[in-house]
């Protein structure tokens, strides 16, 4: 496996999926998917449900194979690899935030963070020194030793997205992130989620809220495993994003 | 909604000149709506016809300055106090736009809908970057800038579900049952 320092981080080209294929209830649950996304890019995938965006993020992380195309994370394509491998290149590259149960209950916060470096082999004292810091970059670092319980839906969104990019971690996987918080805590959870993108992460969204999907550099809209519309530019590397006049979208007094 | 209560509730702050209203209006609107000072002298021509402000006095440079009556001081309490009306809106183009595609021969709703979902979520986009040009405590200007920012995406987001339930509807109605 070679190391990939540049490039995109997340690459799928034709993929799709069929399930129960040949038979009465086939099933395309995603048809011809390409896309790519870089480091300090946030692409967001919009649908209804049933449109295919989980499916989308199952293949993007290895957890589900596609039928037909290729997936290459971090450079190295799915295709090919034995579960046991692609489990292993799973923990290794890709961090996960989920709507709810993302935090481990019996753990603290920190304890959570260093739970899947300690699994890559890191020393405890090293893995500790990484989750704190990983706690710094989305602000909770003062929260480190409370238990999920004590912490709110928001402060435990931002700890998931910590633990998602904790290490040499670099491509967070969310799925509706902010579905149970109120507008406020998810606001300041996209807020970490693009401020982690712009410092170099690459990210992949699955939302139905228009209003999420918007801190997107990208959304790409799915209906029936079908790709619909692209709306936003490809992003090079960091970057300001094309200007938006929005004093000019609402025109003066009539 | 006019400009013309805007105006008549900074008068009540204290006298001012016509470009100190235009300058005041649009920076506590976060520079949302710019106003150009013809429609300020228009609208405070308007205030003194009507009794709700008046000229007292003029400067070397020919500058007036305005202030409020008591009827005008009235008149903004009323404006505070009250609701904004939610009468019938603006035309809205795209709701037309909609309504029409429906009964339009050789044209496919379903394509109106997405070319105006495109462009709802680019200025969802564009709002939600200058959202995140403005500080995480915000004061003045700046957060009235924030409170005009986070309306003009709430109103963007209804735009968006929405058009998503119009498709919805018409796949509901194509299918001939609801769902």
């Amino acid at each position: 496996m070679t190391e990939q320092t540049t490039g995109d981080l997340l690459r799928m080209t034709d993929a799709g999926r069929v399930h129960h294929a040949g038979t009465p209830t086939e099933v395309h649950a995603l048809r011809s998917f390409s896309l790519a996304v870089a480091p300090g890019e946030l692409v967001a995938v919009m649908g209804p449900s049933g449109s295919g965006k989980s499916t989308v993020l199952h293949l993007a992380g290895g957890l589900d194979v596609p039928t037909s195309g290729e997936v290459v994370l971090d450079g190295v394509s799915l295709g090919g690899l034995s579960v046991r491998k692609r489990a292993a290149l799973r923990r290794r590259a890709v961090g996960y935030v989920f709507q709810d149960l993302n935090l481990v209950p019996a753990l603290t916060a920190v304890e959570n963070v260093m739970l899947p470096r300690e699994l890559d082999g890191v020393p405890t004292a090293a893995a500790r020194a990484e989750a704190l810091a990983a706690l710094a970059e989305v602000d909770v670092a003062d929260l480190g030793d409370r238990f999920p319980e004590e912490l709110s839906g928001g402060q435990q969104q931002r700890v998931a997205i910590a633990r998602a990019l904790v290490g040499p971690r670099r491509l967070v996987l969310a799925d509706e992130p902010t579905g149970a918080l109120d507008s406020l805590a998810g606001e300041a959870v996209m807020k970490v989620l693009r401020a982690r993108v712009d410092a170099g992460a690459a990210g992949l969204l699955v939302t139905h809220d228009a209003q999420h999907a918007a801190w997107a550099d990208r959304v790409v809209r799915l209906r029936d495993g079908f790709v619909v519309g692209t709306t936003g530019e490809v992003v090079h590397g960091v970057g300001e994003a094309p200007a938006g006049v929005v004093g000019g979208v609402a025109g003066g007094y009539r | 909604m006019s400009i013309r209560h805007s105006l008549l509730s900074l008068l009540a702050e204290g006298d001012r000149h016509g470009y100190q209203l235009r300058q005041e209006f649009e920076a506590r609107t976060g520079g949302t709506w710019p106003v150009n000072i013809g429609q300020v002298y228009t609208t405070l021509g308007r205030l003194c016809r009507d009794g709700l402000a008046e000229e007292v006095g003029k400067q070397d440079d020919g500058s007036v300055t305005y202030r409020i009556t008591p009827a005008g001081k009235a008149e903004v309490d009323t404006w505070w106090a009250g609701p904004v009306a939610r009468t019938a809106p603006d035309r809205d183009e795209t709701s037309i736009k909609v309504a029409l595609a429906v009964s339009s021969p050789g044209v496919d709703v379903l394509d109106v809908l997405e070319a105006e979902r495109e462009e709802t979520l680019r200025a969802l986009q564009a709002y939600t970057r200058a959202k995140t040009r403005i500080p995480d405590h915000p004061t003045g200007g700046e957060l009235a800038r924030l409170l005009v920012l986070d309306q003009q995406i709430f109103t963007a987001e209804a735009q968006a579900r929405w058009l998503d339930h119009c498709e919805q509807r018409l796949a509901a109605t194509t299918q001939g049952s609801a769902r």
